[in-house]
């Protein structure tokens, strides 16, 4: 893909203070892109800095220092004023439908809530919610405009949040675990509705600790680790041929469902560090497994994976 | 397996009283047998009655359930008889480690401390004794023994999770029932605890019924699974052969539902939700999300039938009568 990226994040660094003078290292220098029409997932653990990342672009967070763009335009240093306008463009769904939805509002209100902020005329109001609702896959739509969320499942819930994300017609879609607190039963049918979406030519980042699912609907994985991507690729070669320290082990204990595949998990002792207390040199080092004197002290940056057998495929590890 | 089961669970039905006067039928006859060391899995969909079944077995039901069935525990009923014949055996020799147990823990209390009530309660140990007992136990699930004095906010998620299972330990159950064991915790901490829990059957000769929501995490440990529908089992078998030749419809579009790591194949979801109990389902319950029905599904509930050895399935699919 050429041009300008839909949304581009350079060198973005996020800091909170945490008391006494310590600092959280939320996100440390973090780069990575989203094509119109490209669904990139952040995966990673509790505390990785993934949602962090995310909420920054939405600028819901302050940045430390980075850059984000969208569009080709610095969103960094916006006011809320100038950035209203440009919230059209993007928008978010969150984890848990059940209470990102306002139990008062009917499907139609909840829907038409973003279109009456941005000044959406009200005679185009009624038709741009139904082709929202027919987009989420709520048809026909007028058995749903008049519900209220506690009328609905998980998963229609769901579907109404990313009606009203769909509402504005946004360029780029933030999906922050959008399906973890559903039945599994009904994710795919989530999962399926965003990646039609993607093939419309919406760009999608997706935030997940579940690499089953970004290997499946991902054109690209970024897998995080204590504020830093440590690898990045496309999502199959990232699962397939996984080359960082720590997405061999994270692939390694994902369950598989085929109960013959019986690679001996390769489990990491002890759990992610504290954030206020980065290691020295490769974050990853004290726990490790293949980690060498030099890790200690060379902090490695994103570069092509050695045994790399897909262009764009880099680690960050000084030895693979 | 082969030997006498630990725990046989035999046509084990629960109705829960509901406000409006009706019934809700929560667990609708299922049966298992579960050997020492043996791992079976419990897996289906929010309300399909794993978790109602095994607090039945724990005799932990609230006050308007009632419960009809027979719990064999090494060969002697223990259902029959209420709170009176099972409260000897909870703990004792069968014990849970509860959905979210790693937030139950009360937090101005040291957590040795609270490993041990179940202890004095039972009267197996107290005072030095527990003590000695509690670091022995903590060990155990991996944990130093002295952190017996701190309290759970010392602790990381995944060591309270260890906590939870060292106080199910307690009282050297035979039987330990984990409901979602996992659910709260990073896949590396969850494959720790998994790895711990392997351990302990294999080590303890442990019998062990673990509930999830997530096929793929019963692939990887346990031994046997029972899909569980509406209340029922809907088969029952190896996990082998659960995943290689499913003979319920049901347990075939879960395993397609569920997207896996090095999958290429469409992942599908699978229409519909599951039926509300408080009304008998007329026919198979699953009838209307099949994708493979017959014309007697609408009308005759199949019956749970052997159909090898040790495999049960809940589907006219396939039975000659």
């Amino acid at each position: 893909m050429s041009g300008t990226p839909l949304l581009e994040v350079s060198d973005l660094v996020v800091h909170y203070p945490a008391g006494k003078g310590k600092v959280v290292h939320a996100v440390e220098g973090v780069s990575f892109s989203v094509n119109a029409g490209e669904l990139v997932a952040l995966v990673g653990e509790s505390g990785c800095g993934k949602t962090t990342t995310a909420q920054s672009v939405m600028r819901m967070v302050h940045s430390t220092a980075g850059t984000i763009r969208v569009d080709g335009r610095d969103i960094t240093n916006l006011s809320a004023g100038e950035l209203r306008p440009l919230r059209r463009e993007m928008q978010i769904i969150f984890q848990d439908p059940y209470e990102s939805l306002d139990p008062r509002f009917k499907v139609r209100d909840t829907v038409a809530e973003p279109l009456e902020i941005h000044g959406v005329p009200r005679e185009e109001r009624d038709a741009r919610v139904h082709d929202a609702l027919v987009r989420a896959g709520l048809t026909p739509p007028k058995l749903y405009l008049d519900r209220f969320p506690h009328e609905l499942s998980g998963g229609q819930r769901q579907r109404v949040a990313i009606a009203a994300a769909l509402a504005l017609e946004p360029k780029l879609l933030l999906a922050d675990e959008p399906v973890s607190m559903l039945d599994v039963s009904i994710r795919a049918g989530i999962l399926g509705l965003l990646d039609e979406q993607r093939r419309a030519g919406l760009g999608i980042l997706m935030i997940t600790h579940d690499l089953s699912t970004a290997a499946h609907y991902a054109d690209r994985i970024c897998v995080m680790y204590l504020g830093r991507i440590v690898e990045e690729g496309p999502a199959k070669e990232v699962v397939r041929n996984p080359q960082h320290p720590y997405t061999r082990a994270l692939v390694s204990v994902v369950p598989k469902r085929d109960p013959r595949l019986t690679t001996q998990p390769q489990i990491l002792k002890g759990e992610t560090p504290n954030p206020v207390a980065v290691p020295s040199g490769c974050r990853f080092h004290p726990r490790c497994p293949v980690a060498q004197a030099q890790c200690r002290t060379d902090d490695p940056p994103l570069s092509t994976a050695r045994d790399a057998r897909e262009a764009g495929h880099r680690s960050a590890c000084l030895f693979t | 397996m082969s030997g006498a089961p630990v725990i046989s669970v035999e046509d084990l039905h629960v109705w829960f009283d509901l406000a409006d006067g009706g019934e809700l039928h929560a667990v609708r006859g299922i049966s298992f047998d579960l050997h020492p060391g043996e791992r079976l899995g419990l897996v289906g969909e929010s309300g399909c009655g794993k978790t109602t079944a095994i607090l039945a077995l724990m005799g932990l039901l609230p006050a308007s359930a009632s419960v009809r069935g027979r719990v064999l525990l090494e060969g002697s009923e223990i259902m029959a008889g209420g709170e009176d014949t099972i409260s000897p055996h909870r703990w004792k020799d069968v014990a849970m480690v509860f959905q979210g147990a790693m937030n139950a823990f009360n937090p101005v209390q040291r957590v040795g401390k609270q490993i041990a009530e179940a202890m004095e309660l039972h009267g197996t140990a107290t005072g030095r004794s527990a003590r000695l007992r509690v670091a022995e136990l903590l060990e155990l699930v991996g944990i130093a023994g002295e952190r017996q004095d701190r309290f759970p906010h010392e602790f990381s998620g995944g060591m309270r999770q260890r906590a939870a299972i060292a106080m199910a330990l307690a009282c050297d159950p035979k039987v330990l029932l984990a409901d979602e064991p996992t659910t709260a915790l990073d896949v590396m901490v969850q494959a720790q605890i998994l790895e711990l829990l392997v351990s302990l059957t294999r080590d303890l000769g442990l019998a062990l019924i673990l509930i999830t929501h997530d096929l793929p995490l019963i692939a990887q440990v346990c031994d046997r699974a029972a899909v569980m529908y509406a209340g029922e089992i809907a088969e029952i078998g190896t996990v082998h052969d659960l995943y290689a030749d499913p003979r319920h419809p049901y347990t075939r579009l879960l395993f397609a539902a569920t997207p896996d790591i090095y999958g290429d194949d469409l992942v599908v979801s699978i229409p519909g939700s599951p039926p509300r109990l408080d009304h008998e389902p007329v026919g198979c319950p699953f009838r209307p999300r099949c994708d493979a029905f017959l014309e007697r599904c609408d009308t005759v509930a199949p019956r749970f039938r052997t159909v090898a050895p040790g495999r049960s399935v809940t589907c006219h699919n396939g039975d000659p009568a």
